[in-house]
């Protein structure tokens, strides 16, 4: 079991609040990514809820029972961190057989786990290496050993993939999510890559400045963004924003399109402008289109349309697909 | 053409290595060729480099008229028990100041490091009437005592800086392993700061080891290390140039192997915090 319960959990460090009020309900065996922009406060959260850091407010529940007073080796909790953080002069055996050790296991029944921990992460062979004869990848997934091994209630990930290089991050966010399926622990995860909190995630928690701004599957986060800031957050190319008449038409303050929701054509009766920059990425197309008084709007579009920068351009949103917002940025829903 | 230059560049640098090292150690050298020769041809001018009647003398007469051996044990006790006293403490304080620092740690280091910015000879009356009436006068005790004291600043700062190289983010996941702090320490910390503690030592042990003003100051005879020892053949009879080197050379031996077989260590040590 790994229910974790926040319950108006605050933070700060004297005078600055990081984490202001975060409730939260995260079910068992859930993947659940934290993701915002850097000094939103995931980290700390995540940090709040391993142990490593104290709360000035609230409580954080792990099946029911409050954990704030319990120190993180209790909380039945592990945790994957971002520089790996793997001991250097243990071998991958001692690394992952650590935690085993300190609680006290008897020796073959650790030996055992450890090697069945490895055999499920491809480290069988490299065993009796130390950290810094492996790759990047190698030390990832013995981070991840060491984790699996003390079959926690819960999985923390801290932007575990940020060091690897960009083949290596999707191939080893595919492990990752397929693990955590596999052994069904509940997962957190924090990122400041909405694309892994996309691809990765049952369940994302959208923060920004110490505030949850949005929490739900990433579809309804993508499909009904609560917010300003949420719509802006997720999605790639970033959503258009317009304000003005064009929105007031709309009933709203401003009005957001994102880019694959925008028609474009090259003669409509869109809105009108001319394309500055096309970025061709061979299955579909980005374009930046300078519309004048609307500014400049992203637009995608599949395949290509022999469009170049300079060429008079029309865009005309998807109907259904116009999100609307008030004069604090909040979604208004019809 | 561009190989040539790097070439000449790598000649010339090499020159240059081997000049500045053969002039940092030109002393010593000068040193153990002057404890071979006369005392005539010690202070002879111009003096001979390699071409004297190089003798044993000087170390046989070092060895009849004082007990180098007497002198090297107090050595060895002192400078190896100041050294492991000073590095008990210091492990402990270095540690809680790398890791759980308050907004006074640095103040605290620097005030430490200040007791070593005024010249000892400015408390050499206050120890020394305080070493006379607890009876510390000429004791290995007293010496350890005041060696330790007086390196404690230098040890708790190289370790401090050792510390604080180690990642915390090591700890914290020796400490989500369910590691409590002895264990951490034991398990985690001192084997990642075993290049760090062993260049400390090394350093500390040194410095007591070559130590004067107190030893020269606190000692006379039962407790007098080697640098006494020394000390003894620059006496108000004259300078015994010759005999002075043998003393001399005999009185850095040891320290000199020590320093030899653990250079690697040594230079690994010092430049852990430079690179990483």
């Amino acid at each position: 079991m790994g229910q974790i319960t926040l319950q108006g959990v605050e933070k700060s460090f004297g005078p600055v609040h990081i984490i202001k009020g975060a409730d939260l309900d995260i079910a068992d065996g859930s993947f659940v990514v934290f993701v915002g922009p850097s000094g939103c406060g995931k980290t700390t959260l995540l940090r709040l809820i391993a142990g490593l850091e104290d709360v000035t407010g609230g409580a954080i529940l792990i099946d029911g029972r409050n954990v704030v007073d319990v120190p993180p080796a209790k909380r039945g909790l592990s945790m994957v961190f971002q520089s790996y953080a793997l001991y250097p002069h243990m071998s991958v055996r001692g690394n992952i057989a650590f935690g085993l050790k300190m609680a006290g296991l008897p020796k073959d029944e650790i030996n055992r786990k450890v090697e069945r921990a490895a055999a499920t992460l491809n480290l069988t062979p490299y065993l009796d290496r130390k950290p810094r004869e492996l790759s990047g990848g190698q030390r990832q997934r013995v981070a991840i050993g060491r984790a699996i091994v003390r079959e926690p209630k819960a999985f923390l990930f801290d932007e575990p993939l940020s060091n690897l290089d960009a083949a290596l991050r999707v191939q080893m966010r595919l492990e990752v999510t397929r693990l955590q399926k596999q052994l069904g622990t509940t997962a957190i995860y924090v990122t400041h890559d909405q694309v892994e909190a996309m691809t990765m995630a049952d369940k994302i928690v959208v923060l920004n400045g110490g505030k949850i701004e949005q929490y739900g599957s990433p579809l309804e986060l993508y499909e009904r963004p609560a917010n300003l800031f949420v719509a802006g957050f997720i999605g790639s190319p970033k959503m258009n924003f317009v304000t003005g008449e064009q929105a007031k038409e709309h009933g709203a303050a401003t009005i957001g399109v994102r880019p694959e929701h925008l028609k474009v054509e090259r003669d409509g009766q869109g809105w009108q402008g001319t394309v500055a920059v096309a970025e061709h990425l061979g299955s579909d197309t980005f374009l930046y289109v300078d519309t004048g008084p609307l500014g400049t709007l992203t637009a995608r579009y599949v395949g290509e349309l022999g469009l170049s920068p300079g060429d008079q351009v029309s865009l005309t949103p998807e109907p259904s697909r116009i999100h609307r917002f008030d004069d604090s940025g909040n979604s208004i829903r019809a | 053409m561009a190989r040539m230059v790097t070439t000449q560049r790598k000649v010339i640098s090499t020159v240059a290595a081997w000049l500045a090292g053969f002039l940092i150690f030109f002393p010593i050298l000068w040193m153990v060729l002057a404890s071979f020769k006369t005392e005539l041809e010690a202070f002879a001018i111009p003096p001979s480099f390699l071409f004297f009647h190089w003798t044993l003398e000087n170390y046989i007469t070092v060895q009849e008229r004082s007990d180098y051996v007497h002198h090297a044990v107090n050595s060895i006790i002192i400078a190896g028990g100041s050294t492991l006293i000073a590095m008990l403490i210091a492990i402990p304080a270095a540690w809680s100041m790398a890791f759980s620092p308050t907004r006074r740690t640095k103040d605290t280091l620097l005030w430490m490091l200040s007791t070593k910015m005024m010249p000892p000879v400015g408390v050499l009356v206050p120890i020394y009437l305080i070493y006379r009436n607890f009876g510390l006068l000429d004791t290995r005790a007293g010496l350890i005592f005041i060696l330790c004291l007086g390196n404690l600043p230098i040890v708790i700062w190289m370790l401090f800086t050792y510390f604080k190289e180690i990642p915390k983010d090591i700890l914290e996941a020796a400490r989500m392993d369910g590691a409590t702090i002895g264990r951490e320490l034991v398990y985690v910390l001192t084997p990642m700061a075993v290049p760090g503690l062993a260049s400390t030592l090394l350093l500390n042990l040194i410095l007591a080891w070559n130590e004067a003003f107190w030893t020269l100051n606190l000692s006379t005879l039962e407790a007098a290390p080697l640098t006494v020892f020394i000390a003894s053949y620059s006496s108000p009879e004259g300078l015994f140039w010759a005999k002075l080197s043998a003393a001399s050379t005999l009185a850095i031996a040891p320290i000199l192997v020590l320093g030899w077989f653990s250079q690697r260590q040594l230079v690994r040590g010092l430049t852990f915090g430079a690179v990483k």
